[in-house]
C-alpha cells in the first residue's frame, strides 16, 4: 500500500493525501511532542544546576519520600498499560473494553495527580515553598509543570470517555485515541526521567 | 472487519495485549531494581550510572512499544530522537558551565 494511501486510511476525518503520505495530525502531534522534550530539558536542566547551592534547607535528602514516589511512578507506568489496552480495544471496535480502559488511565492518572497534591502539601508544611530556596524554585517549578501535563490528559481522557460513551469513538476514530495516546506515554516517560534525576540522585 | 482494518495506524504489526503486559511486568522489575539500588550502600559508587541505564531501558521500552515508534514511520521517530539529542546536549552543556562536573 502507498505511503498517500496509507493516510488517507489511518484517519477517519482525513480522506485528502498528504505530501508525506503520513498522517498530518499525528505528523504535527509528533512535532509537538518534540518541542516538549525542549521544554522539560531546560527545566530539568534548571534543576540540575543549582542543586546542591542551596544557602537554607529544606534539601531534597531531607524531604523527598522515596517510597511514596515510587509508589507514584509505578501507577504513572501501569497507567500507561491501560492507555495502550484502551487504544486496541477501540481498535478492535471493543466499545466497553474502550470506555474501560480510557476510565482506568484517567482514574491512575488522577491518583498520580493526587499524589502529587499530599506531596506538594507536605512539603509546604515542612516548610519548603516556591521562594524558600533555589531546590523549592526549581523542584515545584519541573514537577508543577508536569503535574498540569497530567492534568491535561486526564481531562482529554475523560473526554475520550464521554465521547466513547455516545458511540462516537470507533475504530474509524481510533487516531483520536492513539494520539491522546502518544501525549499520556510522553508525560510517562518525563517522569521516568524525573523520578531518577531528581528523586533517586540526590 | 475491513473497518477494523481501516483504523490500522502507519505501522503495521503493533504488539498485542500479552505483548503490552510483557512490557509492563519488565518496566515494574525495572522500576523495583532501581529503587532497590537506592537503598543498597554499598552501590553508591555505581549508584548514578546504574540508575542512568535502569532509566533509559525504560525510557526506550515505553517510546518503542507503547509510543509505536519501533513499528511506525521512521518520520516520527526522527521528530522525536533529534528534539531529545538537543535536550540532552542542553542540559549536558548547562551542567559543564556550571561546573557541576
Amino acid at each position: 500500500m502507498s505511503g498517500t494511501a496509507v493516510a488517507a486510511h489511518d484517519s477517519g476525518h482525513e480522506a485528502h493525501p498528504t505530501s508525506t503520505g503520513l498522517n498530518s495530525r499525528k505528523m504535527v502531534f509528533w512535532a509537538f511532542i518534540g518541542s516538549e522534550c525542549m521544554l522539560f530539558g531546560s527545566l530539568i536542566a534548571t534543576y540540575l544546576v543549582y542543586r546542591g547551592r542551596d544557602k537554607v534547607g529544606p534539601h531534597p535528602h531531607e524531604i523527598l519520600n522515596i517510597p511514596f514516589t515510587s509508589f507514584s511512578a509505578f501507577v504513572l507506568l501501569m497507567s500507561s498499560l491501560t492507555m495502550v489496552l484502551a487504544l486496541a480495544a477501540v481498535q478492535r471496535g471493543n466499545k466497553r473494553g474502550t470506555q474501560i480502559w480510557l476510565a482506568a488511565t484517567a482514574l491512575l492518572g488522577m491518583v498520580f495527580v493526587g499524589g502529587q497534591c499530599y506531596e506538594f502539601t507536605e512539603f509546604y508544611l515542612e516548610g519548603l515553598k516556591l521562594q524558600t530556596n533555589l531546590f523549592g524554585a526549581t523542584f515545584y517549578v519541573l514537577t508543577g509543570f508536569h503535574g498540569t501535563h497530567v492534568t491535561v490528559g486526564v481531562i482529554w481522557l475523560w473526554s475520550l470517555f464521554i465521547l466513547a460513551g455516545k458511540g462516537k469513538l470507533g475504530p474509524g476514530q481510533s487516531l483520536d485515541v492513539e494520539i491522546c495516546g502518544l501525549y499520556w506515554h510522553f508525560v510517562d516517560v518525563v517522569w521516568i526521567a524525573i523520578f531518577t534525576l531528581i528523586y533517586l540522585i540526590q | 472487519m475491513s473497518e477494523h482494518k481501516g483504523a490500522q495506524p502507519e505501522g503495521h504489526g503493533h504488539p498485542g495485549a500479552k505483548e503490552y503486559l510483557g512490557i509492563a511486568v519488565i518496566l515494574t522489575v525495572i522500576t523495583a531494581i532501581e529503587v532497590a539500588v537506592f537503598y543498597v550502600p554499598s552501590l553508591k559508587p555505581i549508584l548514578i550510572p546504574t540508575l542512568l541505564i535502569l532509566s533509559a531501558i525504560k525510557f526506550a521500552l515505553v517510546v518503542m512499544f507503547y509510543m509505536h515508534l519501533k513499528f511506525d514511520h521512521k518520520l516520527f521517530s526522527w521528530l522525536f530522537v533529534v528534539p531529545m539529542l538537543l535536550a540532552v546536549a542542553v542540559i549536558t552543556a548547562l551542567l559543564k558551565l556550571f561546573g557541576v562536573f
